[in-house]
């Protein structure tokens, strides 16, 4: 044995440890997993907010169809165009099966995006898409209810830009969350997940 | 045999333009003393919009480090250089404060994920297809006239690099 016998119990030590450090690992993210899950499904609620066309709405008119629900602002030269770009290229591959779809861009800029701002931007995109604004409260409950994040970035001017998250949510029509849009993900993985909100096989 | 001519009309079609798009591309070149400009573009920009992104590789040739310090665009109120980060699903943006350093031999590429131009109080909407003049302004090569090609809304680089 001597020698050799060492050796083996050392390797056996090592591949023991290995083991359970990656136990661990794997257990905690699975339970970080579960968490998401968990906070996934506080995502959405109600608000009550204005559309584009100066009309007043609140989440239950949204109710009965599978809703994509993206926050940004139309001083945004990047994130917003892009997505909006995205949106409206998918809402043309699904064609008339995206009419069962509501897609909402709420604003986290109420104070420059009035309904009358919004329907300008949005004439640029596909018509299916409904701008919503309100006053900085409701906005800001509408945030809260969807998680999230979105900040005022002073400019040297005096202007000011706007820290936001960037992910599209994708409610399910009893307005539960189901899953979510990532920017700049590829497009053949968001038109799955569409494909699927809306009970559809794959293309 | 339908399908056969509009196959090869798109194919004649797409053909013609990559190749006047490779055209233009190879004269936008811009330079002042040690600093070289390369493809600027802008996005084209939405009903509406107030901003307007613009995009270039800089590169300094030099042998002294350079800044750019301000531009122009005559449809836009205000320039800025910007930086857009990702932070998970988190979009942040800050302005960059007393200009950009372009290091001897460094190559700065501007583009929608990273350091852009930023143009404010934007007067009219920029339309894909079309060229507009502006200026760059470097703390120690001076002054330059460059013209930017508006590309598409979502575009993330100039045309030919996508294909």
């Amino acid at each position: 044995m001597g020698k050799i016998g060492q050796k083996t119990v050392w390797i056996a030590a090592t591949l023991l440890a290995l083991t359970l450090v990656s136990a661990i690992l794997f257990d905690w993210g699975y339970l970080r997993g579960e968490s998401e899950v968990a906070r996934a499904a506080e995502i959405g609620g109600p608000f009550s907010l204005v559309d584009h066309h100066g009309k007043s709405v609140t989440d239950r008119d949204y109710l009965g169809k599978p809703t994509l629900v993206f926050f940004g602002f139309t001083n945004c030269p990047n994130v917003c165009p892009s997505t909006l770009l995205e949106i409206t290229d998918q809402l043309k591959e699904l064609g008339p099966d995206a009419d069962r779809l509501n897609v909402l861009f709420i604003t986290v800029d109420p104070e420059r995006d009035t309904p009358q701002q919004l329907a300008l931007y949005l004439s640029s995109f596909d018509p299916r898409i409904t701008g919503l604004s309100g006053t900085p409260e409701n906005i800001l409950a509408a945030e809260k209810a969807y998680h999230i994040y979105a900040k005022k970035v002073p400019l040297e001017d005096g202007g000011y830009t706007m820290d936001h998250t960037a992910t599209v949510a994708m409610m399910n029509s009893k307005g539960q969350y189901v899953d979510a849009m990532h920017f700049q993900a590829p497009i053949a993985t968001t038109r799955a997940k569409l494909r699927r909100l809306l009970g559809l096989g794959n293309s | 045999m339908y399908t056969n001519t509009s196959r090869l009309q798109r194919f004649a079609m797409s053909a013609t333009f990559l190749l006047s798009m490779s055209v233009v591309a190879a004269a936008q070149q811009f330079k002042v003393n040690s600093i070289v400009i390369e493809q600027p573009w802008i996005r084209a920009t939405p009903a509406g919009a107030k901003v307007a992104g613009g995009y270039m590789t800089i590169t300094n040739t030099g042998s002294e480090p350079d800044r750019l310090i301000g531009g122009a665009l005559p449809q836009a109120g205000r320039f800025a250089v910007h930086e857009m980060k990702m932070d998970g699903n988190v979009m942040h943006m800050h302005e960059v404060q007393g200009g950009l350093e372009i290091k001897p031999g460094q190559k700065i590429e501007f583009n929608p994920s990273g350091y852009h131009v930023m143009f404010t109080q934007l007067r009219e909407p920029l339309k894909q297809g079309d060229t507009v003049k502006g200026q760059l302004r470097f703390e120690k090569a001076g002054s330059v006239d460059i013209e930017y090609r508006v590309e598409g809304l979502g575009a993330q680089g100039p045309q030919q690099h996508r294909h």
